[in-house]
């Protein structure tokens, strides 16, 4: 895997994306019930989305590793090895995971890909990969069954509809206003 | 450096960031195997007197915790509906253990210790494909990333709310996305120009 020096500041500034979307205030849609969203959980989806495969994956991955470290980047100032061992733990590894296969699923096209797949692609990354890291993990740390977790994590499904929708209108927005990437 | 480093002269606190991540992974294995309780609050009692030792207070120990109350309380319930309230006491315990020493590597390494300590332990990853030069440059450019990221998104926020746009994500997010991006292509020509070759 060779990287150049523009993927490296890629890289590393997709970690960093992701870490400052943890400081937009939480947004309340009225769609959404009042449930706040926080913009965070959409750094993967748009590094997968805009930075591809490789680079997205690696971001996340650095993003993990910083969190790892200690630095408090998830949203609510979180952050440290101990989150690891939490149900959140399943959900960061799976974020790295995401980003790869939403960038695998772009580079499968050469033109722009259209909404409605590019809102396919990116909720097959951020909503089926990120729970197929996430459910587990929590039901093995808190030793509940697959089921009951995935019971909880309906909760969460009409905001993550809500993300992937917003982040495949802003990967849209940010191709056609960047067209080099 | 904003991290949730504690200031102290307590041995943890002197002892090498590559040293307390290991045993914390060995720990943490540890009390992932052991499935007595009584050894699970030993190792309970001797973390939260190791807080005092460096130097931190209960207080510290209680902030590691906090967060993730509620998780506890709803594990602890589920276990005690679905099986037995020991095992709901067995598997927070085991919870707060791992918190508790993962907070006390947490507060008494600096993240900058912790990075050079990634970056001694890189070389031995080599064999595998990662080059430790590149790995270094990605951890030191996201950190310095992340505070210039927050200014950007202030300016375009602002920028934004004179439009009347404060509401709006994608209007934050596409300037936002777009000015980053032209950002970090001049870094890397920068980084280029300078004659940087991984």
């Amino acid at each position: 895997m060779t990287l150049n020096t523009r993927d490296i500041v890629m890289i590393a500034l997709f970690a960093a994306l992701t870490a400052a979307l943890g400081l937009f205030p939480p947004i309340t849609l009225p769609i959404a019930g009042g449930v706040p969203i926080t913009a965070q959980s959409m750094g993967c989806m748009l590094a997968g989305a805009l930075a591809g495969a490789k680079r997205g994956g690696l971001a996340l991955a650095l993003f993990a590793l910083l969190v790892a470290i200690g630095l408090p980047l998830m949203a609510g100032g979180r952050g440290g090895f101990g989150l690891f061992l939490t149900p959140s733990g399943g959900f960061i590894i799976g974020f790295a995971a995401a980003a790869f296969v939403i960038g695998w699923l772009f580079a499968r096209h050469s033109g722009e890909v259209p909404l409605v797949t590019s809102i396919i692609y990116i909720a097959i990354g951020g909503i089926g990969v990120v729970y197929l890291f996430g459910i587990p993990w929590w039901a093995y740390t808190a030793n509940q069954s697959i089921a009951v977790v995935a019971g909880k994590c309906t909760v969460f499904l009409p905001g993550d509809a809500i993300k992937v929708v917003l982040a495949a209108l802003i990967a849209r927005g940010v191709r056609r206003a960047y067209p080099g990437l | 450096m904003f991290d949730l480093y504690r200031p102290g002269t307590s041995f943890l606190h002197r002892a090498p960031a590559g040293g307390k991540v290991l045993a914390l992974f060995v720990l943490g294995t540890l009390a992932f195997i052991v499935d007595d309780i009584r050894l699970i609050f030993a190792g309970l009692a001797l973390t939260l007197l190791l807080y005092p030792v460096c130097g931190l207070t209960l207080k510290n120990a209680w902030a590691q915790i906090r967060p993730t109350l509620w998780i506890l309380i709803a594990i602890f319930i589920a276990q005690a509906i679905f099986n037995t309230w020991q095992l709901g006491v067995f598997v927070i315990a085991r919870f707060g253990l791992l918190l508790l020493l993962a907070g006390l590597l947490t507060l008494t390494t600096r993240a900058s210790d912790m990075i050079d300590g990634i970056e001694r332990g890189l070389p031995f990853l080599r064999p595998l494909g990662v080059n430790p030069a590149k790995v270094s440059l990605a951890l030191s450019l996201a950190l310095r990333f992340i505070p210039v990221l927050a200014q950007i998104t202030r300016e375009v926020r602002e920028a934004q709310r004179v439009r009347g746009l404060e509401n709006s994500v994608i209007a934050l997010a596409i300037p936002l996305f777009v000015r980053t991006l032209r950002m970090s292509d001049d870094i890397a020509d920068a980084i280029e120009a300078r004659g940087y070759r991984p």
